[in-house]
């Protein structure tokens, strides 16, 4: 029982970080109707930003507190995600305005590799450390219940908690804000938010804006926990069956997709793996996706979509 | 008859040019190509770079030695990304550059099963040191591959034999567990038929806990392994796994100590990041580890860093990965003097001239330390039956800083390996239908 509860929390944690990614997909295809292809690179790009600034300012500056240098590459990664979601509106999207979605998601595609290639050229490509402060011992819990107890890793309890909070205030932003009323407005009809005096490039730079601290902050977060590298950019693969299960337009689809493909991920690993050889995991998470396409096609929590013929 | 004139001309003329740019190109005898495959780039990057910029900076060096009796080296890289389609087309489109490729190591051992085909048909030797199909060391059956000094089959016996002298014999093995978490590829699974022959023989089990490529999510492996509890857990990862292997052990608690990699998981990108978590962890040296110190190093140093000519940073040069690199790339100019020793000194060398040169490369430890290997490497001596040449390996362990060894040679046990590489080359050469080489082909 202890050793299932642990699975059980060990997926609902790494869920949350899943969610974490997917919520950059659900930002903006949200406010855009983008299938941002490129927020993988986005994670990848803000998290060598942070890591490389956070090693070369207390040099630059003589800076020997941690702590002020990672406020500082903090503050200059934020600067640098928004000059790239500057650049990507002025370069790409402006150009493409009512054009086909499958134009808008080929253009991502295009972003991700341009930001992949820029990202190792300008910081490198070794494995670079972001070092928050995250614990990094387990933790024990329940040894009186189940003998043993149930090791909770608390570096991932923390993300967690973060993930949650961040989700709780994009969720508050768009509903409760007047630009997320905006973003809202543009994501349903460009042409009828642009009439009605919504400004479209000016909504697009906020939205990319928000899809970029997202990235920071979940680059952040993986970083700390598996070292700055390029396949940070492949988590971006690990959230995709999460919006596909929960809904490319709902933040709280990204929350619960995320929660039941961290858990059906790591169940499956431990209890079915076994039979068929292990590795199942990333595959299994698919499935699950798929599966639940057949019976929900927009998903948990995504709106369903209904043309007039 | 002038416009019959003109045409026959230019016919001519279009002829002639149509010949000059369809012959064979000469190239100058004083040249030899060397193809590199390598990754700066994707998950494996950080791997993969310092091995491509030692191996590259091996060849600069004996160019800036005088060449190999004077054959210069010319080299081209190629980005496989680790990727086997990528390193198969990466070979194709090499293989006959500058005059043919003279050698080639693909540094993937996916990417050497791809090519363990097309070798024999190019007659191009593949040297893949430290990794590729164990079997190969046969040389009988695999003509043209020469996994020169380790396989892994060979490191998975070494690993054995230094848990068992740890326990006090192979008897006390009986009834201890070990975990093998492995990448999920043809790399990952070489070591598992020889843990499995040696479990067979101890009596020790073995649990399988494969992790999928590219290794960052391995929560539910460590969750297992602390639920099973293994006395020793062995790592056959690459890249991001490693390190990420290392976190998730600290995180589930598993201590350091117990864990032993093989010599693709025990190289500074591993554990640097991971820092103090990585303390105690113990990894397989393939003969060399970290050798700053080493006169070779030095060499490289003087002879191209300092003329600005180095491949990589300075910082990195005498690292376990840049080091492993460098070796490679020795060897093959080892095995191309050898062969000009045979077929001519200072001439161009063909694939199977190179073949012969890798088949009969000697390096006893006065000619290592002559070359600047001293206390790096020991003596290596191939043949046509054996292409691997030495068997021997020691154990590095990470104190939170750097590597340090932490135990005597080991030789791998050819009464253990030799059977099964003779057995399974065996049941190769049956499906491929290969007719064994005999003791008259191995002169040729």
């Amino acid at each position: 029982m202890a050793f299932f509860l642990e699975t059980l929390l060990g997926g609902l944690m790494s869920g949350m970080l899943y969610s974490l990614v997917a919520l950059g997909f659900v930002l903006i295809f949200k406010a855009s109707g983008v299938f941002n292809f490129a927020q993988g690179a986005m994670v990848l790009f803000a998290a060598l930003a942070m890591a490389r600034f956070s090693e070369w300012i207390p040099g630059w500056l003589g800076i020997e507190s941690l702590f002020v240098a990672n406020v500082l590459a903090f503050a200059v990664a934020v600067v640098i995600m928004f000059v790239v979601a500057w650049l990507i509106e002025r370069l790409a999207l402006r150009h493409l305005v009512n054009q086909e979605g499958a134009t808008l998601l080929m253009a991502t595609l295009g972003i991700a590799y341009v930001l992949d290639g820029i990202g190792q050229t300008i910081f490198g490509s070794a494995i670079y450390k972001i070092d928050v402060g995250m614990p990094k011992e387990p933790v024990m819990m329940l040894e009186s219940v189940f003998e043993g107890g149930i090791l909770i890793n608390k570096e991932d309890f923390i993300a967690a908690l973060i993930a949650a909070l961040l989700v709780i205030s994009l969720s508050i932003f768009f509903q409760k804000t007047a630009t997320g009323r905006a973003l809202r407005a543009v994501a349903d009809d460009h042409q009828a938010a642009q009439s009605i005096g919504i400004p479209l490039d000016r909504i697009w730079v906020i939205v990319w804006c928000v899809a970029g601290i997202t990235a920071l902050v979940a680059g952040i977060i993986w970083g700390s926990k598996l070292g700055v590298q390029f396949s940070l950019s492949t988590i971006a693969l690990r959230a995709l069956p999460v919006v596909i299960l929960g809904g490319l337009t709902s933040v709280p689809g990204a929350i619960i997709g995320g929660l039941i493909i961290g858990v059906g991920e790591k169940l499956s690993e431990v209890y079915l793996g076994p039979f068929v050889g292990g590795g199942i995991e990333i595959w299994f998470a698919y499935m699950l996706a798929l599966v639940f396409l057949l019976f929900r096609p927009q998903g948990l929590f995504g709106e369903k979509i209904i043309d007039r013929v | 008859m002038k416009l019959r004139k003109l045409a026959v001309t230019a016919s001519l003329a279009a002829i002639g040019l149509s010949a000059a740019l369809t012959a064979p190109a000469t190239y100058a005898a004083e040249e030899q190509f060397f193809p590199v495959l390598a990754y700066r780039t994707g998950a494996y990057a950080p791997n993969g770079a310092p091995w491509a910029n030692g191996y590259v900076d091996y060849l600069k060096l004996t160019n800036a030695r005088g060449g190999v009796n004077g054959v210069k080296i010319i080299f081209e890289e190629c980005e496989t990304g680790y990727a086997t389609d990528r390193g198969v087309e990466c070979y194709e489109r090499l293989k006959g550059k500058h005059g043919g490729a003279t050698v080639v190591q693909p540094l993937s051992t996916g990417i050497t099963f791809a090519l363990t085909e097309k070798a024999p048909v190019d007659k191009i030797p593949l040297v893949t040191a430290g990794y590729g199909r164990s079997e190969s060391q046969d040389g009988s059956v695999f003509g043209w591959n020469f996994p020169l000094i380790g396989t892994y089959w060979m490191a998975a016996d070494v690993l054995v034999q230094h848990i068992a002298k740890k326990e006090g014999g192979f008897d006390k093995l009986k009834g201890k567990k070990i975990a093998l978490v492995y990448h999920d590829s043809p790399y990952g699974k070489e070591p598992i038929a020889l843990l499995q022959e040696r479990a067979k023989m101890h009596g020790f089990e073995v649990s399988l806990l494969p992790v999928a490529h590219p290794g960052v999510e391995q929560k539910a492996t460590w969750l297992q392994i602390r639920q099973n509890k293994p006395d020793y857990v062995f790592l056959w990862g690459w890249g991001v796994m490693n390190s990420t292997s290392l976190k998730e052990a600290q995180a589930t608690g598993y201590p350091r100590e117990k864990m032993y990699g093989v010599w693709w998981a025990g190289a500074e990108p591993d554990v640097k990041d991971v820092g103090d978590g990585a303390k105690g962890y113990n990894a397989l040296a393939m003969q060399h580890g970290a050798e700053q110190g080493s006169k070779v190093v030095k060499e490289v140093l003087e002879k191209v860093h300092a003329k600005g000519q180095g491949t990589g940073p300075k910082d990195e040069v005498g690292q376990v990965l840049y080091m492993r690199g460098l070796i490679s790339a020795m060897l093959s100019v080892e095995g191309m003097r050898a062969a000009q020793a045979r077929y001519g000194k200072g001439k161009r060398i063909t694939g199977e001239q190179m073949r012969w040169g890798l088949e009969n490369i000697v390096l006893d430890q006065k000619t290592l330390d002559g070359m600047g290997f001293g206390g790096v490497m020991r003596p290596v001596q191939t043949s046509c039956l054996d292409h691997m040449g030495s068997a021997w390996a020691r154990i590095h362990t990470w104190d939170g800083k750097k590597w340090n060894f932490t135990s005597d040679w080991y030789q791998g046990d050819e009464k253990v390996l030799r059977p099964m590489v003779i057995s399974t080359a065996g049941k190769y050469a049956e499906e491929k239908k290969i007719v064994r080489r005999t003791a008259e082909d191995c002169k040729k």
